[in-house]
C-alpha cells in the first residue's frame, strides 16, 4: 500500500471532529468569561467609586488570579477540554499557560525550573505581541508622515 | 543470512516466563482490567517530589513484586533489561543505580516492552544467560511534560488524541521450565508513511504493526488462525481500525485481534479519547491480563506487537515526519 493509499484509508476512517460543538462551547464559555469580568468590573467601579480606566487593570488582576488558581488546583485543564478558545484567547489562557509552566517546571527548582520555563508556552505571545506592536507603530507613523 | 533467523523473525526454544510483577495508575485500575494487577498507585505523585521520582518508585514496586514472587534478591539476576520513554531513557537508568548487576537499557519509545523482552529472550535463548529481567514504565504525567504540555495547561486535545498509561511492569525470563514461554518473536523495521500529526500516533503507527504482522506471518508461515489473541500495543480505537482495514485489504483474514490500548480502559465512560499508549499499556495488558489466562490454559498462543513511535519533539518542531516502529513477541501455554 503506497503512501497516497494508506492516506485515504486513514482518512475514510478518522473519527468524527467536533467543529460545532466546538465553537458552540468556545463561544458559551469565552462569552461567560466575559460575562464574569464585566460583573467584576462594574464591581470595581461602583464599591471603589473609580472610572472605568481606573477599574479595568484591577478587574484583569481578579481574573489572572482566579485562573492561576484554577490551574493550581488542577480545574482549568478540565474546563479548557470543553472550552477550547473559550479559555485560551482570555487573558485567562495566558495566566493558565504561565502557571502551568510553572507548576510543570517546580521540580528543577527556583532558576533552572521555574525561573527559565515560565514562559515557555506564554513567551511566543509577549514575543511576537512586541514585534507586531513595534511594526504596527512604524506602519502610524509612515501613514502620520503622509496624512 | 543466519539459518535459523527467517527473514525478521526467531523461533525460541528455551526461554520461560517465570514471574512478574505489574504496577498501574488510577485510571488504570479503575479500568476493566484493574483487578489484574498486583498493585495500583492511587496519586500520580505517589508520595514524592517530583512525578519522574514517582515513575522510578512504581518501577522499583514492580521489580520487588516480581522478584518477591520467586524469593529472589537482585543480585540474583545475570542481566537487566530496561525501557521506558523518557529522555535518556531515565526511569530505568536511574533505578539500575540500585542493581548490583550489569544493566542494558533499550530504547523502543512504546514498542519497549516486546523489546526488550525479545533482547532478554536472545541473550537466553544462545545460553548466555539463565535469569534476565526486564523492566518497563510510563507516565502520565511524565510524558504528557516531555511529550506535548505541561501537565495542568488547558489545551483542547483533539478526537485522535490517545492517553499514556501510568504503569510499570517488571518481567523475569528464566532458561528453566515453566508454563508460559517466548515461542516466537519478530523484529521490526523503521517505518515512515509520512504521517505528522503528533496527536494522531495511531494513524502513525499503524503502518509498522502491518509491517511487523505481515513479516512474522510469512516468515513462520503463520496466520491470525495460529492464535487465540493477537493484540497490538496502543494502537488505539482508531489506529486499530486502519489496521484492520490494512489488512482486509491484503486479503488477511483479521480474527481474534484487539489492541491493548482499548482493552486496558472503557472507552465509553473514561477520558482517554482513542484509548490508551505508552510502555505501560502493552506491558499491563499481557502481563496482568493474558499472561495469567495462558497459565491457567484459558488460551494456548498469542502475539503481542507492541507499537512505539520513534518521534523526538525536536524533529516534529523541524517538520520531520513521524517514523515508527513494532514488535511481536508469541507467548505460549508449555502443554
Amino acid at each position: 500500500m503506497d503512501r497516497k493509499e494508506y492516506d485515504q484509508l486513514a482518512d475514510e476512517l478518522k473519527p468524527a471532529g467536533h467543529k460545532i460543538k466546538n465553537a458552540f462551547y468556545a463561544f458559551l464559555y469565552g462569552g461567560v468569561i466575559g460575562i464574569i469580568a464585566q460583573g467584576v468590573l462594574e464591581f470595581f467601579m461602583n464599591f471603589y467609586d473609580i472610572s472605568q480606566e481606573e477599574a479595568t487593570p484591577m478587574m484583569i488582576i481578579t481574573l489572572v488570579l482566579a485562573s492561576c488558581l484554577l490551574t493550581g488546583l488542577g480545574i482549568y485543564d478540565k474546563l479548557a477540554q470543553r472550552a477550547g478558545a473559550g479559555t485560551f484567547i482570555p487573558i485567562t489562557g495566558f495566566a493558565n499557560s504561565m502557571t502551568s509552566s510553572a507548576l510543570d517546571c517546580k521540580s528543577e527548582g527556583l532558576v533552572m525550573g521555574i525561573g527559565s520555563n515560565m514562559f515557555k508556552l506564554g513567551g511566543t505571545v509577549i514575543t511576537y505581541g512586541i514585534v507586531s506592536s513595534a511594526l504596527l507603530g512604524v506602519i502610524r507613523y509612515v501613514i502620520t508622515l503622509f496624512g | 543470512m543466519s539459518l535459523r533467523f527467517l527473514g525478521n523473525s526467531l523461533k525460541i526454544n528455551h526461554v520461560y516466563i517465570k514471574s512478574s510483577g505489574t504496577v498501574c495508575g488510577p485510571l488504570e485500575h479503575q479500568g476493566p482490567l484493574g483487578a489484574c494487577f498486583d498493585k495500583s498507585i492511587q496519586d500520580y505523585h505517589y508520595g514524592e517530589k517530583s512525578f519522574e521520582k514517582a515513575e522510578r518508585k512504581m518501577l522499583r514496586d514492580a521489580l520487588d513484586i516480581c522478584l518477591k514472587r520467586e524469593h529472589l534478591k537482585y543480585k540474583d539476576i545475570d542481566l537487566y533489561l530496561g525501557s521506558d520513554l523518557m529522555n535518556q531513557i531515565t526511569t530505568v537508568h536511574y533505578l539500575a543505580r540500585e542493581l548490583p548487576r550489569p544493566f542494558i537499557g533499550v530504547y523502543g519509545a512504546c514498542s519497549g516492552f516486546a523489546l526488550s523482552m525479545a533482547t532478554a529472550a536472545l541473550f537466553i535463548e544462545a545460553g548466555f544467560m539463565e535469569k534476565v529481567v526486564t523492566m518497563v514504565s510510563s507516565h502520565n504525567a511524565t510524558a504528557e511534560r516531555q511529550y506535548r504540555y505541561p501537565v495542568e495547561y488547558g489545551a483542547q486535545k483533539r478526537e485522535t488524541t490517545t492517553f499514556t498509561a501510568t504503569g510499570a511492569v517488571s518481567t523475569l525470563l528464566s532458561s528453566q521450565p515453566q508454563p508460559v514461554r517466548v515461542e516466537a518473536l519478530t523484529l521490526g523495521r523503521v517505518i515512515d508513511y509520512s504521517q505528522n500529526d503528533v496527536n494522531d500516533m495511531g494513524r502513525a503507527m499503524a503502518p509498522a504493526a502491518f509491517d511487523t504482522l505481515m513479516n512474522h506471518f510469512q516468515d513462520l508461515k503463520r496466520s491470525f488462525h495460529d492464535y487465540d489473541l493477537v493484540v497490538t500495543g496502543d494502537l488505539s480505537m482508531y489506529g486499530h481500525q486502519i489496521l484492520k482495514e490494512m489488512l482486509l485489504r491484503h486479503k488477511v483474514d483479521v480474527v481474534h485481534y484487539n489492541d491493548c490500548g482499548c482493552m486496558l480502559y472503557d472507552l465509553s465512560s473514561q477520558e482517554v479519547f482513542q484509548g490508551g499508549s505508552g510502555c505501560a499499556c502493552s506491558a499491563l495488558v499481557t502481563m496482568g491480563s493474558l499472561y495469567p489466562q495462558l497459565r491457567e490454559k484459558k488460551m494456548k498462543r498469542i502475539l503481542v506487537v507492541a507499537t512505539g513511535a520513534l518521534l523526538s519533539p525536536m524533529m516534529t518542531s523541524q517538520k520531520e515526519s513521524i517514523p515508527c516502529v513494532a514488535h511481536a513477541i508469541s507467548l505460549e501455554a508449555v502443554e
